[in-house]
């Protein structure tokens, strides 16, 4: 490890946050020890499984392929705030309805990508679900569940209309 | 018959799709897996791991790693010596069953790649692995012995020299009269089979906190496990300490399927380390490390025959199996299970009376094998149904004829199949004709009979067979392990009307808790949000076995349901002394005492504040008992077998080798269903679980003994684009070996989907004449088997 920090200021869940890091300093790293947030999780750690996926400027990302020291300026959100804002909500529950959840260890990356899923995409079909969420391994479900729980909520915000987009992120 | 009677009630929980209550926390990122534990003097460890699949260390150097910032040690074997005892994973009912001592690290030579060698302790993981790349090991190389045939040939050194040769353990089953049935056979078919090397992919890594307290003389271990009760045992045993002075505590687990439940060395090293510096210890595997120290599983080489009439019927099944487990038998398990329970298994849902079998477990230097969900069926149903669907191709027979003609008939039972194993009750029949019905089995033979005319090679794939569920003393106890087969729940009345239940089935995400609670809830009456179940502690829930071999809901079940039976008998002779009218004139419902017609008389709170608050309003000398403890373990049969018929449909790209899964098709019978949707969920995923190992997982090795796709990327797991949609039946044949009925459903997608997937591909192959019989299969195989046509 070489010497020297790196100042960074960010927004994380909509919180500004303010720290000095090692140039090292991975992102799930800085969530998970310097901000606690341990709902981002490591599995592979080289960007396959998408058990560490995180918002990042409102587009999908591999936590686990991104430099703390990268993120000044940059506005992440992670499962805990996205959950606290009530943004999943609707998938957290369609996954419990259909136990689309077993370990818990995938959920994160899964409801995140479903959800930014369901916002490219307003009808997708179980086949246009399947591609997308394959880059989230679930080692529990078989994924069948999944798949149910997401073509579920996509059934319901497309009969609600157009209008939720305006709150999410 | 009074102990059933709430299964039909119509408030009653059991049979009905209950959601995970832990669920929700989970979805939030709310799971706290050891990894997420924050403890002040917390160390990190990180291992410097064997490069070479056999060597001899000749020196190690530790000085710059000592030196290196935030290292607060570096272990090496002999930092260790004298502190712990090394384990030896042999049980006295595998007769023969032969591995050396185990160490925590490796001593004078490492026998696999990844086989850790010194650990580091520093202030971060990072930290720790900067100074690990400091150390540095002067190596002799070896020869690597890792062909399992090549293990055993003459001439090979032993890994062991001190066992002798290489052969871990064999067995051979010779029943009926085989060589008169295979002279007397109208047909033989024989084929070679061969399951590679896989591995579990637990989402969460293997992961350990050890933290011993040396004033208070306690050690407490957070661990992602199966069996805390167990490992309670095996760190009192091994680390010299007082069996009440270990906890181990098992938080959210992510994800374990047989591989968290095996004594690792670097586990031990990391408790040996909390115990060496007095602080706490943790050690979270990496991705890459988990590949090449997770315990591996299957590398099976089979060659079977099957003798039949003319008509179809199997006369006898002669079968041998040849696998590789790595240089140790793993503690406390052993390594034997896994070709034991082939040799048990295989062609067991069938008629014949005559089976031979010989096993063969030989060392190599590769790591570990052992148990890994449905632990041996995989092998044995792949090897089964492919080589009756050979026959049946030999004597013109449609797959689903051949299985009528032999399985096992619904009225036959009890039956003793010729490797001895004893059925309760088995509906193999009636599985199998639901299934036909479920897939639409004659229309799919028509689907594929248009399509091939089009060049389109689709196949249909059928494959019987059992699971071995709620296992009794006679598996693992008998043989001196520290398993226990029985589980036990503690269920107490809260001064508040609700319940908590302590319980010794552990959670790893299969819903234990919610099928704990819906039992609990119906057997007294109560809403289910009422009922708090507490699992994966030591010092919190009664003894028992945690999570294996298929077991939680039919043992731990049963335990509960027992459990709740007497706290409500304790219930309602408070209940009868505070209303004076006699117990048996009282029911519980809905969170109220009730009469005999569903009147309410008082609420739960209101039993629940006489007998903790208002003693003083009872008749002297009443002593409430708010709490009921029962354990259970199965007693009338050894193992409490289930069945399974599954289908598979695929669409075979005969230029590029790849396979399309289209549908699969379950048909369980599990005894009691408590939960379907939890059922289903641990079917579908099992399944996947074998679809892997059928088409994609390889831990490949070259000649060496080295690893080449120890990674994510290179190593193919199932993902959901390429996974089918799997719908799941069920029959339900309850066990009479307990109350509720229930047996296992754990372990039985995984065991029969390679067989359902091999024959569905050999199906679409048909018209080529080749076969693929190696599992994987990938691609590259099936183009081989292509290019013969």
């Amino acid at each position: 490890m070489s010497g020297g920090t790196v100042s960074i200021r960010l927004s994380i869940n909509g919180e500004s946050v303010t720290r000095e890091v090692e140039p090292r300093l991975n992102l799930v790293d800085f969530l998970r020890d310097e901000l606690g947030l341990t709902g981002t999780r490591w599995s592979c750690e080289h960007g396959v499984c998408g058990a560490c996926t995180v918002l990042i400027d409102g587009a999908l990302a591999r936590g686990c392929l991104v430099f703390a020291a990268q993120l000044d300026g940059s506005r992440v959100e992670t499962i805990e705030g996205l959950s606290r804002s009530g943004v999943l909500a609707d998938l957290q529950a369609a996954f419990q309805l259909h136990n689309a959840v077993q370990c818990g260890f995938c959920s994160a990356g899964m409801l995140l990508s479903a959800e930014t899923l369901l916002r490219e995409n307003r009808a997708p079909s179980r086949a246009d679900i399947r591609h997308y969420l394959s880059g989230n391994y679930c080692r529990c479900t078989g994924y069948h569940a999944i798949i149910d729980a997401v073509e579920e909520v996509a059934k319901s915000r497309a009969a609600k209309g157009p209008s939720r987009k305006e709150g999410a992120p | 018959m009074s102990i059933l009677s709430f299964l039909d009630r119509p408030a009653s929980y059991i049979g009905k799709r209950v959601p995970r209550p832990g669920a929700k926390r989970l979805l939030a990122g709310g799971g706290r897996y050891v990894d997420d534990l924050r403890l002040p003097r917390l160390v990190h460890l990180a291992f410097l791991r064997s490069p070479y699949a056999h060597a001899r260390i000749l020196a190690i150097d530790t000085a710059a790693a000592s030196r290196a910032p935030g290292v607060v040690r570096v272990l090496t074997a002999k930092d260790l010596e004298g502190r712990y005892t090394p384990w030896v994973g042999v049980l006295t009912h595998f007769k023969g069953l032969k591995s050396p001592p185990q160490h925590p690290l490796a001593r004078e030579r490492a026998t696999w790649q990844g086989e850790p060698i010194v650990a580091v302790a520093a202030e971060s993981r990072a930290l720790a692995e900067d100074a690990a790349a400091l150390v540095k090991i002067e190596w002799q190389e070896l020869p690597a012995v890792t062909d399992m045939a090549g293990a055993l040939a003459p001439g090979t050194p032993p890994i062991h020299a001190e066992l002798g040769d290489n052969l871990a353990f064999t067995r051979s089953v010779d029943a009926g009269e085989v060589d008169a049935a295979f002279a007397k056979a109208f047909a033989v078919v024989e084929e070679e089979y061969s399951f590679a090397r896989h591995t579990g992919v637990c989402p969460e890594p293997r992961s350990i906190l050890a933290d011993y307290d040396q004033a208070g003389e306690s050690l407490t271990v957070h661990y992602s496990n199966q069996a805390p009760h167990m490992m309670k045992e095996i760190f009192a045993k091994h680390f010299g300490l007082a069996e009440n002075a270990v906890r181990v505590i098992c938080p959210d687990v992510g994800g374990s399927y047989g591989i968290k439940i095996h004594v690792y060395p670097d586990d031990m090293t990391t408790v040996a380390a909390s115990l060496l510096l007095g602080r706490p210890v943790k050690f979270v595997a990496d991705r890459l490390e988990s590949f090449v120290s997770d315990i591996h599983a299957r590398e099976h080489r089979i060659k079977a025959r099957l003798a039949l009439t003319k008509e179809g019927e199997i006369l006898a099944l002669d079968m041998d199996d040849l696998t590789g487990i790595g240089p140790y038998s793993t503690y406390p398990r052993t390594s034997a299970v896994e070709g034991n329970q082939v040799v048990n298994l295989t062609g067991s849902w069938y008629r014949h009376r005559n089976y031979r079998a010989r096993l063969r477990v030989a060392f190599q230097n590769k790591p570990p094998t052992t148990q890994y969900r449905a632990v041996g069926h995989p092998i044995a149903a792949a090897v089964t149904e492919a080589i009756i669907d050979r026959g049946a191709a030999q004597l013109n027979l449609d797959p689903a004829q051949i299985r009528r003609i032999n399985l096992i008939p619904d009225d036959a039972y009890p039956w003793t199949t010729a490797s001895g194993l004893k059925f309760e009750k088995l509906s193999h029949q009636a599985a199998l004709e639901k299934l036909l019905k479920l897939m639409d089995y004659d229309g799919l033979r028509r689907e594929q009979a248009e399509l091939r005319k089009k060049g389109i090679h689709r196949g249909i794939g059928l494959a019987a067979f059992v699971e071995l569920t709620n296992p009794g003393p006679a598996f693992y106890g008998v043989g001196g392990a520290p398993i226990s087969a029985q589980d036990g729940a503690t269920i107490r009345l809260d001064p508040g009307g609700s319940v908590t239940c302590a319980f010794s089935v552990t959670e790893q995400g299969q819903g234990t808790e919610a099928m704990a609670a819906q039992v609990a809830a119906s057997a007294l009456g109560l809403p289910i949000e009422k009922v708090r179940i507490v699992t994966g502690d030591t010092e919190r829930t009664p003894y028992g076995g945690g999570t294996w071999a298929s077991r939680g809901a039919g043992i731990g079940g049963e335990a509960v349901l027992q459990a709740a039976h007497a706290l409500k008998q304790n219930i309602l002779a408070l209940a009868g002394i505070m209303l004076q009218t006699p117990p048996e004139n009282l029911d519980l419902a809905d969170g109220w005492v009730t009469d005999k017609s569903g009147a309410r008389r008082i609420g739960l709170d209101e039993v629940g504040r006489a007998a903790y608050f208002r003693g003083d309003t009872l008749p002297p000398g009443t002593q409430p008992e708010m709490s009921a403890t029962r354990h259970y373990m199965p007693k009338l049969y050894p193992f409490a077998f289930t069945n399974s018929a599954q289908g598979s449909y695929l669409e075979l790209d005969v230029e590029t080798g790849f396979v399309r899964l289209l549908k699969h098709w379950v048909v369980e019978d599990c005894g009691r269903v408590i939960n379907p949707m939890l059922v289903d969920e641990q079917i579908r995923g099992g399944v996947v679980q074998g679809i892997g190992s059928a088409l994609y997982e390889e831990c490949l090795y070259d000649g060496l003994g080295q690893l080449l796709n120890g990674n994510l990327a290179d190593y193919l797991v199932p993902m959901a684009a390429e996974m089918p949609d799997i719908e799941v039946a069920h029959i339900e044949t309850l066990t009479a070996d307990s109350a509720l009925g229930a047996k296992g459903a754990g372990e039985a997608g995984t065991a029969g989907a390679p067989a359902a997937v091999m024959n569905a591909v050999n199906d679409a192959l048909k018209p080529f004449k080749v076969r693929v019989s190696s599992q994987p299969m990938t691609p590259q195989r099936i183009l081989k088997a292509l290019a013969r046509a």
